[in-house]
């Protein structure tokens, strides 16, 4: 659907062949872009352009595109996920451009999150931190009375607003260190705030901060980025209490 | 394996804390040496007794190798973790740009206002505590005259200039350093971090005017002692 309101875009994108290859950023135009398409929309209609030359399209990773699964991670104009605070990339829309704007698009830069193929990196250092420790072990048998784990409501509150993270990676890809800290905060957080997840608190943390540094994740210096770029504005108190579990964990733990 | 504080020193949290512990401590020492060279306000021999009392009780030397310490680790966590950090992007972006949200111009600088205060602290150190020696006596005690090593060396504009640009640095890099080390061991609550924040704030700018009035008042002294 064309209207007087599309927008002719100059556009920067990252071409990288595989992991092996040596990127580099290609200008492209885009006539016609509607203000109301969404930026992966955008980015599909470059990709129908480039078919139609018989270029290799621009690869990106995408799924869900209503901001629940983390996927559609890319910097945009050197921000995580773009301009607009608290929204995912298939969530901005166009309309937050200019006619005329240039647009520089690359993949998330981290030692642990390699790039596949020109906007795609491999997230899967998250992965193996969440199974350092990031599950709650569930044994067989009946499921008990749900009241019968009592939870105060401040806590079941502050662990849902951690349990938001969706692992998108924007925290590493803004924080100028590629610190993980928000992410594992995070995922720290959701668990060890409910009794369910206090079992097995003590090892879980020490588990996902070891493995964390293991993959090369940089350290954090309380700068907030994260919380800033975060789609689903984490808070770093998460990060504080990563902090303290680690500190008590690592004092009391019996190993 | 050994899960001890001791064992797991290298892990990113436990060298956060060692940066926050001893961030905190280093800020202690600013207020207690304030303090203490506020005397040169009240006279010659009232800061020249100060400066014999402290360093001819022979604690000083345990103070000064604790002081030492401190700031050892402190300079070498903080060269570990900027090294670490920048491995942890191997490859830079095209474009970044700050939120405007989180990152603070104290934030970003921490290492290179950290490295105006070393280069400082080794001048500073040259230029007083081993600078030139004179002599004076009060009430019948032969001391150093450490009030006109002072007054002496700041008889000198771009001296005082100097100074009080490392105290700029100083005060941004304890405006962040403050709450930071809080947030870093732990220690972040809806109820008391906003007061903290402020209070990394107001600390930081009294160090800065503190230490700043004092050579700017040993200039104005036209180097008479």
């Amino acid at each position: 659907m064309s209207s007087n309101n599309n927008m002719s875009l100059k556009l920067k994108v990252w071409r990288q062949e595989n992991e092996n290859s040596k990127g580099q950023m290609v200008d492209y135009s885009l006539e016609d872009v509607s203000p109301d398409s969404s930026f992966l929309e955008m980015i599909d209609q470059l990709n129908e352009e480039l078919v139609e030359k018989g270029d290799e399209p621009v690869a990106f990773d995408h799924d869900c595109r209503e901001g629940i699964c983390g996927m559609c991670s890319m910097m945009i104009n050197g921000q995580a996920h773009g301009p607009e605070s608290e929204t995912t990339t298939c969530q901005l829309h166009m309309r937050k451009f200019k006619d005329g704007d240039t647009i520089a698009i690359e993949p998330w830069r981290a030692k642990a999150f390699p790039v596949h193929k020109d906007l795609m990196v491999d997230r899967s250092s998250f992965d193996a931190i969440i199974q350092a420790g990031g599950y709650v072990s569930v044994n067989t048998g009946n499921a008990q009375d749900a009241n019968s784990i009592l939870v105060p409501k401040t806590d079941a509150d502050l662990a849902m607003d951690a349990a938001a993270c969706i692992g998108c990676g924007a925290c590493v890809a803004s924080c100028k260190n590629a610190s993980a800290m928000l992410f594992v905060s995070a995922k720290v957080s959701q668990l060890a705030l409910l009794p369910q997840g206090k079992v097995e608190a003590e090892q879980r943390v020490l588990n996902m901060v070891d493995k964390m540094d293991e993959l090369g994740f940089g350290n954090c210096t309380n700068e907030a980025e994260c919380e800033a770029s975060c789609p689903k504005a984490i808070s770093i108190s998460n990060i504080a209490r990563l902090n303290r579990e680690f500190l008590s964990a690592a004092v009391k733990s019996r190993h | 394996m050994s899960t001890s504080l001791v064992a797991r020193f290298g892990t990113s949290v436990v060298k956060k804390v060692a940066m926050g512990v001893t961030g905190l401590l280093l800020c202690g020492f600013l207020v207690s040496h304030l303090l203490g060279n506020f005397l040169i306000f009240v006279g010659a021999d009232a800061f020249n007794l100060y400066a014999y009392t402290l360093t001819s009780n022979p604690l000083i030397y345990l103070a000064e190798a604790v002081l030492l310490s401190i700031f050892l680790v402190h300079l070498f966590m903080a060269t570990r973790l900027v090294i670490e950090n920048k491995k942890a992007r191997p490859v830079p972006y095209y474009t970044k740009q700050p939120t405007g949200r989180g990152a603070t111009v104290a934030s970003s600088t921490m290492p290179y206002t950290g490295l105006v205060i070393l280069i400082f602290l080794v001048l500073h150190l040259l230029h007083f505590k081993f600078g030139t020696y004179f002599e004076t006596t009060v009430d019948g005690v032969t001391m150093r005259d450490l009030y006109k090593t002072v007054i002496e060396y700041f008889k000198t504009p771009l001296n005082v200039a100097w100074y009080v640009i490392a105290m700029g640095a100083l005060s941004m890099h304890v405006s962040h350093g403050f709450w930071s080390a809080f947030q870093s061991v732990g220690f972040n609550h809806p109820k008391y971090t906003p007061c903290i924040e402020t209070l990394s704030k107001v600390f930081a700018g009294l160090v800065f005017l503190g230490y700043s009035a004092l050579p700017i008042f040993c200039f104005l002294q036209g180097g008479q002692s």
